[in-house]
């Protein structure tokens, strides 16, 4: 599904990926996780085509095409969901308008009649039920004045209204109580098919008794130092990071 | 130099004023050729402004003073689909009535007819006529002195309604300089709405001077929008004088949508106690616009309420200009009154100069004022990009859901539909 080629990218001249190798499979979940400042909303930014990131060098293929060619909007349409770290509030925009908008400039890039207002409807009441977001809030202005776990839920709403092929969850669990981690969860897990699959950025191993991952990464310095299965989400839980650091300056000295 | 500088304006003033030497008012009634004589005695000792007035002092006049105007003469056969949502419409054309576009569904209770006929007729005219316009306004009084016609509107006590007066100026031919007057009185417990829109139909170099007086008695409710689509080189100054009497509601919307210049002076004198007032405006401005509007509010009794919000999204090389000021006399206790005024600055070279500005003399009242200006939140375009809104698409989302708070207050269905559609239409394609 995607193939990401020794990714690098700066912000302001300053490098913050530097050579990133993944490649995710469609029907496979793949978490990353590292400490703080090791690049992992970075990847989940230039991934969904934020401008401010620069990419220097390497190469992103996604469903056989070029993925750092198109614009954010372009991304989505392919298949591409990014779930905000931090979902912006925009008042005056109604939730559901413009989810019928992005809906409909979809269908007709790829030539197919706007969704019935009926059977988009009937697509908000069931998706919203997923993540038991209140029918209320799917109407209000997007996120304005939504708790942290109400903007998170929103988000896991959207992606099963777009349906996306890929996921990027950005730190979806920081700050969630325990109930919103597992409705989020829950909803994650329900939209989980053979045909898609997800990218969980998380720094904290919670979330990953939830949503049980193929694949575990370790980002450090902008870099996939370790990969490992499940398991190893765990022993980063109970060990911390300390010690592949550790490992990889003995490797380098 | 001084002396120098005088013999210059005087030559403007009078190169402006000759443009009237070749029309006619003797046929005006009494009382109104004696208001039009005062005024034109008043004129001999004014001078137009200069950007030294603060007044003025961000909206240049010389290039409105300065041009090549003629006075039209009543025109009867004209082609033209206004299609009007209403069943009440009074039709100037370049200042002159038209009693062929004009219609009026007869209603007890209620005058709407043209200016000139009301003068004929109306003793509530005869009474108030230009007792509301500020006379060392050097624009307010050419109106009085040179105006053409205009629409009058007299709705009795206690009627009540609910469908929209239309007066509808229209411009159709070039260098074409019209004074508009009109005249609203809206008597105890009444209610009704209007809707006051100049149409410019892409001509050249025009001025349109309009003044408004309006009139809200004890206990009515009145309601005006105003629509400003000039013509892209065209020039307009509107000036509404409003008092409001006891317990009255008072709401004015102002969308300007075109002109080259545009200068909106709305002056409100709130005499009475418990009054509620609403000002409203909406300026989406392109390529060199410039648009100006003043508003003085003056609350003078205690009780009242105020609530003004202005609007402006500023693209390509225009200029939007906003001073409002909030006089609380020292009488006028208990009163709340709240402004604001808000700019999206669409490029690099869009200016915005905003004042609000409060004059509070009374101790025990609430107010607020502020004012922002940015550009549209790249993290929201972001946002709705990454959830597979094109570019101009999210721009366009963002921009509407800037200006819905004023559209909002729109209490006319087809006014709220022609200005959502002239916010969708205009900010599809935006760079």
């Amino acid at each position: 599904m995607i193939k990401i080629k020794n990714l690098h990218a700066s912000i302001d001249g300053t490098e913050i990926l530097t050579g990133i190798n993944l490649e995710v499979k469609a029907g496979e979940v793949h978490a990353i996780m590292g400490p703080n400042g090791s690049g992992k909303s970075t990847l989940a930014n230039v991934l969904a085509g934020r401008d401010e990131y620069e990419v220097t060098e390497g190469s992103v293929d996604f469903l056989g095409e070029d993925l750092l060619d198109m614009d954010p909007e372009d991304r989505s349409r392919a298949g591409l969901f990014l779930a905000f770290q931090y979902p912006v509030e925009i008042p005056g925009v109604s939730n559901i308008n413009f989810l019928k908008t992005a809906i409909n400039e979809a269908r007709e890039k790829r030539g197919e009649e706007p969704m019935s207002a009926k059977d988009f409807l009937k697509r908000v009441k069931e998706k919203s039920k997923l993540v038991e977001l209140d029918g209320r809030l799917a109407n209000r202005s997007v996120n304005e004045g939504f708790s942290g776990g109400e903007k998170k839920r929103n988000e896991i709403f959207q992606m099963a209204m777009l349906d996306p092929k890929l996921s990027v969850l950005d730190e979806t669990d920081s700050g969630l109580d325990i109930d919103a981690l597992r409705t989020v969860a829950n909803g994650v897990n329900q939209l989980k098919t053979k045909d898609n699959a997800s990218i969980i950025i998380t720094h904290y191993q919670r979330l990953l008794d939830y949503i049980v991952p193929d694949f575990v990464h370790v980002l450090y310095n902008g870099k996939i130092v370790k990969t490992g299965p499940k398991e190893l989400a765990l022993e980063l839980e109970e060990r911390g990071y300390d010690w592949i650091i550790k490992d990889l300056e003995k490797v380098s000295a | 130099m001084e002396v120098m500088n005088e013999t210059a304006t005087l030559t403007n003033k009078d190169k402006f004023l000759s443009h009237f030497d070749l029309v006619d008012f003797s046929m005006d009634e009494d009382f109104s050729s004696d208001v039009r004589k005062e005024a034109m005695e008043l004129i001999q000792w004014l001078d137009f402004p200069t950007s030294k007035a603060e007044y003025w002092k961000y909206t240049r006049v010389n290039k409105i003073i300065k041009g090549d105007y003629k006075i039209s003469t009543p025109e009867n056969e004209i082609e033209i689909d206004l299609s009007v949502p209403t069943k009440n419409c009074i039709v100037l054309i370049n200042g002159y009535f038209s009693e062929e576009l004009s219609f009026f569904d007869k209603t007890e209770g209620i005058e709407f007819s043209s200016l000139s006929h009301a003068k004929k007729s109306s003793s509530i005219l005869k009474e108030k006529f230009n007792s509301l316009v500020k006379k060392d306004e050097i624009f307010a009084d050419i109106n009085t002195a040179y105006h053409q016609d205009g629409a009058f509107m007299h709705i009795a006590k206690n009627v009540q309604s609910d469908e929209p007066y239309y007066i509808l100026n229209l411009v159709d031919d070039s260098n074409i300089m019209s004074n508009p007057r009109n005249f609203i009185f809206v008597e105890q417990g009444a209610n009704a709405k209007a809707v006051l829109k100049t149409i410019n139909t892409g001509n050249t170099g025009s001025f349109t001077n309009m003044v408004s007086e309006i009139f809200v008695d004890k206990n009515a409710h009145f309601e005006i929008n105003k629509i400003q689509d000039e013509a892209e080189d065209s020039f307009q100054i509107a000036t509404e004088q409003v008092v409001q009497a006891d317990d009255s509601t008072f709401k004015i919307n102002t969308f300007t949508l075109n002109g080259s210049i545009v200068r909106n002076n709305l002056n409100i004198d709130s005499l009475g106690k418990n009054t509620m007032t609403y000002l409203n405006g909406l300026y989406p401005l392109k390529g060199k616009q410039h648009v100006d509007n003043h508003t003085y509010l003056l609350h003078r009794e205690p009780n009242g309420e105020s609530h003004e919000l202005y609007k402006g999204i500023i693209g390509d090389s225009s200029t939007g200009v906003f001073n409002g000021k909030v006089f609380v006399h020292r009488e006028a206790q208990k009163t709340n009154a709240f402004q604001s005024n808000a700019n999206i600055v669409m490029t690099d070279t869009a200016t915005i100069n905003s004042k609000p500005e409060l004059e509070i003399y009374a101790d025990d009242v609430k107010c607020s004022h502020g004012s922002t200006t940015g550009q549209l939140d790249e993290e929201a375009l972001f946002y709705l990009r990454a959830r597979g809104l094109s570019k101009d698409s999210a721009r366009a989302v963002l921009v509407n859901a800037f200006a819905s708070d004023v559209i909002d207050q729109i209490g006319v269905e087809a006014v709220k539909v022609e200005i959502e559609k002239y916010i969708d239409d205009n900010y599809q394609g935006i760079k």
